[in-house]
């Protein structure tokens, strides 16, 4: 049971706190190191001078650190009294945690705060399974009376070590690492049926109802494209070639219920207990779960992670709940759906659209205001014209007011009237399915969060969160799609669970880094980014400041295939100031997914873009168009492709 | 001087490196002329500007190897839902489609001469001393050429085994392959090189029947590993591989079939077979035979016969050059060629000092299994660091497109090799399956990224390049690197 600590913002960094197995073991287990520059330090405030939301904020890890731990000592270094201790948990063979107040910037706020907590001045400050001992004296003398013995000896009054709600991406990569740390955890998850009726299995939204099935559905979309691109590079067949819904989805479903079922199996192989009930809190460190029968059960621990995700969001009009589905239905839908109309401009929209076009269907998008929100909009657009290209037909501004159903059947036939955002407009169309995909709301509701003081914002339902994933709740932690600010991305949430887990159960200190991830929309031309949108780039750095390259770019692939020579499009930017370094990478073409991946990586190794310049590429292939970008966008040169 | 023409630069060899030098020369003010000839080969088979990449080599292949790529894609179709049944596959079809392109491309660059003022001459040039070039035209009509600084781009040509029986009268080779007009039937290919295994795995998943004959290791110089998953990805998919053979003598049959006699190598055995065609892919030699180097003073390598350059791509008569396939040492690669041609001219316009780095250059072979790769295989890295110095992440995945087809993974691997503590610093990394994953991770070496780095990058999912950024288990370790769920 090694922990390790420590914000930034306060410094109770690694040298500060150390695990010591046995006396003398004082420097241990720290994590690698920082880069230089990455952790600034500022100049330690002094005790006074922490503001009300600063000091709050260090009593709320103090309290975490006290309650997450057997034996914690507030030590210095030099003092002798501290070092006696130190030594008597050592002679008991006890594993303790120690905060050295004077190798950390802020000790003196610390020990202003414990103050605050324990109204005992100074050091060492002994805890005990969160019982506060007292200074030297006082645990010698705990010692002696037996009262020290029977305090460590005190069973945690938990029935775990660790309960995750929510058996996600996120929450499952926390609970085995944490059940390979030694820990004893149990898993929560519960899969509310969709309006639609539609529920699944272990695995959460990435598995079950996102990226897996997303990309299969996108993948079948391409090979029909693949179909048509065959016939020129000589493979003859003649026959009207006819896609099969059923045979896709039974195909898919059966993928997923095999993901499913080792996510099972990866549970029991590591002794998580998994539940499968729907759990909330009752009160401090205790969960009610509720199973499908409605039985009751209640669960305690030491710690909690909340990694419950989203789920999509209705419009709230007459007839949605009723009439329309989301991505929640879609993939397992046991019929076609026909001519669709899907409501919004999300990535999930588009890359719905997307592959439903490419299986030959119609496909209408209504568009609120702009298509991929937070997302480089010059990218955005160009998505939204190869989706056109492809078929796709685009309603904007318009908002749906009212779906009716027409017909019964499977598919049925939906009536829906739609608003301008303008102006007082209002059109109508008839459709087989209307797919609702204008975002996601957290699961943060109904989990008892008020009962126990987690703040959730009440704007958005997210949970805030510290960079240790910590809650307002000192012991209960959150990671995934419920969290307010980050992105929303399974490999992010695998990685923070992960993580977190090693920090709270195996005395690591690293935390996830969310800077420059790199995503990628799933759409027929797949659009892969990193770093910053040309926006955002223009009001961090201001737009005089950066150096946009850019060009259109011609996959060889797609010259036998008779595809547009000016579709795709490579776009990189750059921080004149910081020697062209580049901030943002965007790319919008085919296998973007698996370009993408290695130049976040450089970025995140610090990628200018004299370095791309100086690396060769590899030909024939749509990466190397980077190593030979050459117009700014600022010389307002022609870019397009002619011919070849 | 009699109708003798003078330029700035003379660039010997219209190909990736030559045509870039060329360009970038005019483009900074130099009066530059281009000389290209294309001996036809053996069999006859000829093409226009832009070299070996364009006419005989990257485009083609590429183009061709899609063709396969989308056959499996035909096979995979019915599991997603596609109604659709193994079709027939027309060579006919294909090699026009790519024939038009190539030309097409061929035109592009006499267009891109003219634009930029390039001075473009048809002829066979050899040297008449250190400055003068005398070219050859098809006719037999002689231009003599002068210029201040001549570049030698001459590449390669296929090597003809012509100590085995047969093999210059029957045999063809890469030169020939991408502008046959009838599809090659059965096919042997004879060697291990990545223009050998590229071509016998595009034939095949053309639907042809072809057999690979391997003197000794396959992809010799790559990682040893990494080329035996290649072929065992090609033996499992179809290519018939003979390992340890050498031909011996290829006879033509009355019904216009070759005949193949071979011996192998462990048991000194002999065998034979029939196909319809045999495809050398043994290696391929620098074109300076006719050059007359010895003119100008230009040193070759006696062994290679590659033209031995300097840092500044200079040869041993300090104002001739040699860049791309000919030059001593050189990866022969196109776009090694290219920016070794292009810095070459900024700096005899005295643009940049700026020297060509010939390190960490990725490459990806196309096979049926693609295989991308930069800095040192595992082998080298070992041999230059010893092998307590060097640790090597590695793991094997299925990729998600494989999943619901049912395809085989089990050659589907990714590998990086790093220096161990302190720096940790990463080398190489080589994967298998998507060409486009190698790219971005070259500039991260070159970036110098460390292990630890890399795996601070959050994957792409679902992505094969993810499972670079999740590699965890060392070969040190022991465990099993297989990826299993999600």
């Amino acid at each position: 049971p090694l922990l390790s600590p420590s914000p930034p913002a306060f410094n109770l960094s690694q040298e500060g706190l150390v695990p010591s197995r046995r006396l003398g073991n004082v420097r241990g287990a720290a994590g690698p190191p920082s880069p230089p520059g990455r952790r600034a330090r500022p100049p330690a405030p002094g005790a006074g001078r922490l503001s009300g939301a600063a000091r709050e904020e260090l009593r709320r890890r103090l309290l975490g650190l006290i309650e997450g731990h057997r034996v914690v000592i507030f030590s210095k270094t030099y003092c002798p009294h501290s070092t006696r201790v130190k030594e008597l948990f050592s002679s008991l063979g006890v594993d303790c945690n120690i905060l050295e107040l004077d190798q950390v910037d802020e000790g003196a706020s610390v020990q202003e705060a414990l103050s605050e907590i324990t109204s005992q001045r100074t050091v060492p400050s002994v805890f005990v399974n969160r019982v506060h001992v007292g200074g030297c004296d006082h645990t010698f003398q705990a010692h002696q009376s037996g009262l020290l013995q029977q305090l460590l000896q005190q069973d945690p009054a938990y029935d775990y070590d660790l309960i995750v709600i929510g058996g996600g991406s996120g929450g499952l990569s926390c609970a085995q690492e944490a059940a390979v740390l030694g820990r004893k955890v149990m898993v929560l998850d519960f899969v509310v049926p969709s309006p639609r009726g539609t529920a699944w299995g272990l695995g959460g939204t990435c598995v079950n109802v996102g990226c897996i099935p997303k990309k299969l559905m996108h993948q079948a979309a391409l090979l029909g494209q693949a179909l048509t691109d065959s016939r020129k590079f000589g493979w003859e067949y003649s026959q009207q070639v006819r896609h099969s819904w059923a045979t896709m989805t039974e195909a898919i479903q059966s993928h997923i219920g095999s993901l499913s079922w080792s996510h099972r199996l990866a549970l029991r192989e590591k002794a998580v207990t998994y539940v499968n009930s729907y759990g909330e809190f009752v009160e401090h460190h205790k969960v009610k779960a509720t199973n499908e029968k409605g039985q009751e059960a209640l669960y305690t621990a030491a710690k909690f992670v909340i990694a419950t995700g989203e789920r999509p969001r209705y419009l709230g009009i007459p007839g949605d709940r009723e009439y329309c589905v989301t991505s929640d239905d879609l993939f397992s839908l046991p019929y076609c759906p026909g001519e669709t109309l899907v409501v919004g401009a999300s990535y999930v929209a588009l890359e719905c659209a997307g592959f439903l076009a490419g299986l030959g269907l119609e496909v209408t998008v209504m568009v609120r205001s702009v298509l991929l929100r937070g997302f480089d909009q010059e990218m955005a657009e160009k998505v939204g014209a190869s989706m056109q290209q492809l078929g796709v037909r685009f309603l904007r501004k318009f908002v749906p007011v009212e779906v009716q159903q027409l017909e019964r059947g499977l598919p049925g036939r939906l009536k829906v009237v739609a608003k301008s955002t303008e102006g007082t407009e209002t059109i109508e169309g008839i459709y087989n399915t209307v797919l609702l995909a204008i975002g996601r709301d957290s699961c943060t509701k109904k989990l008892g969060l008020e009962k126990i003081g987690v703040n959730v914002s009440e704007k958005t339902g997210k949970i805030p969160v510290n960079d240790e994933e910590q809650t307002s709740v000192p012991y209960v932690y959150a990671v995934g799609d419920v969290l307010e600010g980050k992105p929303q991305l399974t490999p992010v949430a695998v990685q923070a669970g992960k993580l977190l887990a090693r920090r709270l159960f195996g005395g690591r200190s690293e935390k996830c880094d969310y800077v420059n991830v790199p995503t990628v929309v799933f759409t027929p031309l797949e659009y892969g980014c990193c770093g910053y949108s040309e926006e955002k780039a223009g009001e961090v750095y201001q737009a005089e400041n950066l150096n946009v390259y850019h060009t259109l770019f011609w996959p060889l692939e797609w010259t036998v295939a008779g595809r547009d020579n000016n579709t795709c499009y490579a776009k990189i930017i750059c921080n004149k100031l910081d020697n062209d370094r580049v901030i943002g990478f965007h790319v919008l073409g085919p296998n973007a997914g698996e370009i993408t991946q290695g130049f976040a990586a450089a970025m995140k190794c610090g990628l200018t873009k004299q370095l791309l310049d100086d690396t060769i590429g590899i030909h024939p292939t749509c990466g190397e168009v980077f190593t030979t970008l050459e117009i700014t966008k600022a010389s307002g040169l022609d870019i397009t492709q002619k011919g070849c | 001087m009699d109708g003798r023409q003078c330029y700035d630069l003379l660039v010997i060899g219209g190909g990736s490196g030559g045509l870039a030098c060329a360009k970038e020369a005019a483009q900074l003010g130099k009066k530059v002329a281009v000389v290209d000839y294309v001996e036809p080969s053996p069999r006859g088979t000829r093409w226009g500007l832009g070299g070996t990449c364009v006419n005989v080599g990257c485009i083609p292949k590429k183009l061709m190897h899609q063709a396969a790529l989308l056959g499996g894609m035909i096979r995979d179709a019915p599991h997603y839902g596609w109604g659709v049944a193994q079709a027939p596959h027309s060579w006919a079809t294909l090699a026009d489609a790519v024939q038009n392109h190539v030309k097409s491309l061929n035109w592009g660059h006499r267009v891109q001469l003219q634009d930029r003022k390039v001075k473009y001459f048809n002829v066979k040039a050899s040297f008449v001393d250190t400055h003068t070039v005398c070219g050859v035209s098809k006719g037999g009509e002689e231009t003599l050429l002068s210029a201040e600084h001549i570049v030698i781009a001459t590449g390669g040509r296929p090597r003809y085994p012509t100590h085995i029986e047969g093999a210059l009268e029957y045999g063809i080779t890469s030169d020939d392959l991408f502008w046959l007009k009838e599809s090659p039937g059965k096919t042997l290919v004879v060697g291990a090189s990545y223009v050998a295994l590229e071509c016998a795995g595009l034939l095949t998943g053309l639907g042809l029947d072809t057999t690979v004959m391997i003197r000794s290791v396959p992809l010799r110089a790559f990682d040893q590993q990494m080329a035996s998953l290649v072929t065992e990805h090609m033996a499992g998919h179809g290519t018939r591989i003979l390992r340890g053979c050498a031909p011996e003598k290829v006879e033509k049959l009355p019904g216009q079939q070759l005949r193949v006699t071979w011996v192998d190598l462990t048991s000194d055995r002999k065998d034979a077979g029939t196909f319809d065609t045999v495809l050398w892919a043994i290696g391929r030699v620098p074109e300076t035979a006719s050059l007359n180097l010895e003119k100008a003073g230009v040193h070759t390598n006696p062994v290679t016969g590659k033209i031995l350059v300097d840092a500044q791509e200079a040869t041993s008569v300090p104002h001739i050059y040699a860049i791309g396939d000919v030059a001593e040492g050189r990866p022969e690669l196109t776009p090694t060629a290219i920016m070794a041609g292009r810095l070459l001219a900024q700096r005899l316009s005295g643009r940049t000092s700026d020297l060509m780095d010939y390190s960490s250059v990725p490459t990806t072979v196309f096979t049926p299994l693609e295989y991308g790769c930069v800095g040192l295989s595992e082998e080298a890295a070992v041999a230059r660091h010893g092998e307590e110095h060097v640790e090597v992440y590695h793991a094997f995945y299925k990729p998600l497109e494989f999943t619901v087809p049912q395809r085989d993974a089990s050659q589907c691997y990714i590998k990086m090799v790093c220096l161990r503590e302190p720096h940790s610093w990463c080398w190489a990394c080589t994967s298998a399956q998507h060409g486009e994953v190698i790219q971005g991770f070259a500039l991260g070496i070159k970036c110098g990224a460390s292990y630890q780095q890399l795996m601070r990058t959050v994957g792409i999912h679902p992505t094969c390049a993810e499972e670079v950024a999740k590699l965890r288990i060392s070969k040190r370790s022991g465990l099993d690197p297989t990826v299993t769920g999600c």
